[in-house]
């Protein structure tokens, strides 16, 4: 073993502590450790997965792709390496030998220790039933349960969920935006029953239902169906249901696996006294494997409680040990908020106060026990949630806001007759915890606020965490911010472009035109920017807005452009490139190919792709290389693609009635059309497009910004699709009959876009903020509108239609500036 | 030990575009020398301190840069990250005499 990093001054070796589990609570009882005492210990960390520390409660996000993997890491691999932490990712320990004390893994490497700490977490349960093993049967634990969710979903087709439990029903809804038909199977009367009574269940259900989701209730299921690979799901009363991925999702148990073959005490969890020791004084245990008092727990935030005392206790800190946790829930489904908090059981000697608004589809119900708050469950307004927690952690008698106490904390008495949201948080008190996940109270986010000057949610979630995780404090947290910067601080709404002017991109874009304001510098003296040159942010902003308004007059400021749209390709993580060549609708030929091919060969680039609108992808190409790279596509006839860029990237087509027996429009020859039309220019955000031969829609024309499908009488024109984080269907703009008519619209439409968005606004949150009716009103309704609409977006056109990469061939000044080294020294 | 700086020239002040930057390849690892609005020049490790994206390729502002691959903002002067991210790249002294720019490096 070679964990011995350093050594003390006085030369003993460090005591040797090993963690089981690289998860949310091992890891998380390292942090507050090294908090506490870094370098006490020469730490190693044993992960069954050979991936570093993630974030699992976001798993959810992950498989609906509202995050990636690289946004849910918690440490990479630096974090460990530059504590001193030896990590054996995917190397699980088989073995403890507590006489000898070593760990023994998987590999055959042994570890020894003077202090161990079992994480090990739990184990998703999977019901004894026939087929419960079959391939295309997952449970819903880790990012490989989510991998072969996504690599299932891929194929589309049937998911059934077995359990409607918060975790089922996160699943659930992932695997429905990822375009699956999903059945939700449950066995209790309503979902979420141990969150959630019956009302809130209902509630929930008719949601979800709303969004496309199948929910049984009371449903139990018999077997699984199928012989090399699941077809379906038999339910005990004779149903079955068709079936290509079945999500066991029906709870979790403690791993006391390892802790029970070593001979320690072992109940439904691994049994620890209130400093997170067993019965062996040398092994800790900390987490969802563990029990204390009696309890397991299955939320964050005990394990985080749990891992503080667990630290206090390893870097020698007799501190008052942990006393169980009271805990809140919330469902992680975009959209849905649902909080329950405590015991809401009802029974003798308890009070309900409830609160229904059917039209808004709000339910809250509080339960009181003795004027105290027993439980708490909120349903479609969960605002207050983290209030009544506070007041049931703190048993307070609540009689005195008895009669408001349903409404909300805003309307609660207090000395300052607080009755906004600002005032409610200010109200609170420092000790009162604003982000359960992280355990992070109001005064650390105060003080954090104070002294290091923030500003931002982004830079209170950077320093503090609050609101790290699952983000269901983000509107507390604001209101912090509101509350401790005053006026300083400017929520959603209006507010100005960036830290460097009062401005917002309305009223800079209005001034550009009204004043004739025609450089960037002319617009920072005028509007009086409070920087001498701007920033990252509103630098590109200015550039565009000053691109659009005077098109053919404003020279591009290079400078003032991030670094794609300056060097015309694509930079990858590790400061190479990626080019991609133009092919008109997703069309090429063998001459193109062999071009490609004879490039990808000549200047060694690793890899080759295709992209989700129909080009290929030339990963990994170094900066240098870039011009003559350029100049050979340029020879075979391509230009650039522009996949780089705040413009129009692709027209993505299917073959339409050249080929297909049903197509009745010739889509590809309206896509290729359509992208001579409008390649090149440059649009406040990216821009897709896509043209579908028939209403089956092969080329996603639905998730587009302009989206065209061919019908037997003309041309369905769709707007404002975005397949990408949040996924949107566009709206029909109008149905139309001639390709003319397709031309003159989408030109219209992208022309109103640049001039009307905001700088990094795409389509879906430019309609959903402006509205459809207005867009309509201007390219549909008013004709004449459009006509000048299309106009002006060709005369811009005149000047935007240069090939990038031609201006910049070898030889030229401009690939000898922006692309080859200066110097090279010794 | 403090060893004199050894003073290279590696071209014309004009050679940088203005609010941009060039690289300039060294044993020890490529360096970014950039010119900001005010005409002054610096030279950093080019190496943004988070994921090591290259600086050399990021938006000047002030005498500041943004790195192109998330956006933390690094002080050409010393090199630091700002705002409430942590961390450093090396900063290297810079001289420019008659037009040309000096980078003092350790010889």
């Amino acid at each position: 073993m070679t964990t011995n990093h350093s050594s003390p001054p006085d030369g003993a070796p460090k005591p040797r502590l090993v963690v089981i589990g690289n998860g949310m609570a091992g890891i998380r009882a390292v942090e507050e450790l090294l908090d506490r005492a870094p370098g006490l210990y020469d730490i190693s960390v044993f992960g069954a997965e050979p991936r570093v520390n993630y974030n699992r409660i976001m798993l959810s996000p992950l498989l609906s792709g509202e995050k990636t993997f690289d946004q849910i890491v918690i440490n990479d691999r630096d974090w460990y390496s530059d504590n001193g932490i030896t990590l054996y990712a995917g190397d699980a320990v088989e073995m403890i030998d507590r006489q000898r004390q070593v760990v023994i893994a998987t590999s055959g490497l042994e570890c020894p220790y003077d202090r161990l700490l079992i994480a090990t977490g739990s184990m998703p349960i999977v019901i004894p039933i026939p087929g419960a093993r079959l391939p295309g049967v997952v449970t819903f634990r880790d990012v490989d349960d989510v991998d072969a969710m996504l690599a299932a979903s891929a194929k589309g087709g049937h998911a059934v969920v077995i359990g409607g439990g918060l975790l089922g029903l996160e699943a659930a809804v992932g695997l429905k935006a990822r375009g699956m038909d999903v059945t939700v199977l449950h066995l209790a009367g309503h979902l979420m029953e141990r969150q959630l009574d019956a009302s809130a269940g209902h509630l929930l259900a008719k949601e979800l239902e709303r969004r496309g989701l199948s929910v049984l209730t009371a449903a139990d299921t018999a077997a699984i169906l199928g012989e090399s690979h699941v077809t379906g799901v038999a339910l005990k009363d004779g149903r079955e249901l068709p079936a290509d991925l079945v999500v066991m999702a029906v709870g979790i148990r403690p791993d006391t696996r390892l802790a029970a073959a070593a001979g320690l005490e072992v109940g439904r969890g691994i049994l620890v006294d209130d400093h997170m020791v067993t019965n062996d004084p040398a092994i800790m245990a900390v987490g969802e494997c563990v029990q204390h008092r009696g309890s397991c727990y299955g939320l964050v935030q005990p394990l985080f409680e749990m891992a503080k005392v667990l630290a206090d206790h390893l870097a020698g800190r007799k501190g008052a040990g942990y006393a169980g946790s009271v805990t809140s829930t919330k469902l992680k489904v975009t959209g849905v908020d649902v909080f329950s908090a405590g015991d809401f059981s009802g029974g003798p000697g308890t009070e309900d106060i409830v609160f229904r608004d059917a039209g808004r589809g709000i339910y809250k119900r509080i339960v009181l026990e003795e004027g105290r708050i027993k439980g708490a469950v909120l349903y479609g307004d969960t605002g207050d949630g983290g209030w009544y927690f506070q007041l049931l952690k703190a048993g307070e008698d609540v009689s005195p806001l008895r009669d408001t106490l349903i409404f909300g904390q805003g309307f609660a008495p207090s000395e300052g007759g607080a009755a906004n949201p600002t005032a409610a948080v200010a109200a609170l008190p420092d000790t009162a915890e604003i982000c359960g996940c992280n355990g992070v109270c109001k005064g650390t986010i105060v003080k954090a606020i104070n002294e290091k000057g923030l500003t931002t949610l982004d830079a209170v979630k950077a320093c503090t965490k609050a609101s790290a995780s699952c983000g269901s404090c983000t509107g507390l947290v604001e209101g912090l911010l509101a509350h401790t910067l005053g006026g300083d601080y400017q929520a959603a709404g209006v507010k100005p472009m960036c830290k460097c002017t009062d401005h917002d991109h309305d009223s800079v874009r209005r001034l550009i035109r009204v004043q004739g304001l025609k450089s960037i510098p002319d617009v920072m003296q005028a509007l009086e920017w409070k920087t001498p040159d701007g920033c990252h942010s509103c630098r590109p902003a200015l550039n565009y807005y000053l691109l659009a308004s005077w098109p053919g007059e404003y020279v591009d400021h290079a400078a003032s452009r991030f670094v794609n749209e300056r060097v015309h390709a694509n930079i990858q993580k590790d400061g190479t490139y990626s080019v991609v060549p133009r092919m008109w609708g997703g069309l090429t030929n063998a001459s193109e190919l062999r071009a490609i091919a004879d490039v990808v060969e000549k200047f060694d680039i690793p890899t080759v792709k295709v992209t989700g609108g129909q080009r290929i992808d030339l990963l990994g190409v170094k900066k240098d290389d870039l011009p003559a790279v350029w100049a050979d596509l340029n020879a075979a006839g391509m230009v650039s693609g522009h996949a780089y860029g705040k413009s129009l990237r692709t027209v993505k087509t299917c073959v339409g009635s050249d080929w297909c027996r049903f197509g009745t429009q010739k889509s590809l020859e309206v896509g290729v059309n359509l992208e001579r039309m409008t390649w090149g220019s440059w649009t406040p955000h990216k821009f897709k497009m896509a043209v579908s031969g028939c209403p089956r829609n092969c080329a996603e024309a639905t998730i587009k910004d302009f989206g065209v499908i061919a019908t037997d009488g003309g041309f369905d024109l769709l707007v404002g699709g975005n397949g990408g984080i949040k996924l949107r269907g566009t709206d029909l703009l109008a149905k139309v009959t001639t390709e003319e008519e397709v031309q003159e619209y989408c030109a219209a439409f992208m022309q109103l876009y640049r001039e009307e968005a905001h700088y990094l606004e795409r389509t879906a949150p430019w309609i959903e903020r402006v509205g459809l009716d207005f867009v309509k009103a201007r390219v549909v309704d008013d004709a004449e509108n459009r006509r000048a609409l299309h106009e002006r977006f060709l005369a811009s056109q005149r000047h935007a239609q240069v090939d990038p990469w031609a201006e910049r061939a070898p030889g030229t000044a401009a690939a000898a500036r922006d692309f080859r080294t200066l110097a090279t020294v010794e | 030990m403090h060893r004199p700086l050894d003073w290279k020239d590696i071209g014309q002040l004009t050679d940088i575009p203005v609010q941009g930057a060039r690289r300039v390849e060294h044993p020890a690892g490529r360096i970014a020398v950039f010119r900001t609005i005010d005409d002054q020049v610096f030279a950093l490790r080019d190496e943004c301190p988070h994921k090591k994206g290259p600086l050399s390729e990021g938006i000047v502002h002030g005498h500041a840069v943004t790195c192109p691959l998330h956006n933390w903002v690094i002080d050409l002067a010393t090199g630091e990250a700002t705002g409430p991210d942590e961390g450093c790249t090396g900063h290297i002294p810079v001289r420019v005499e008659g037009g040309r720019v000096l980078l003092g490096l350790v010889g």
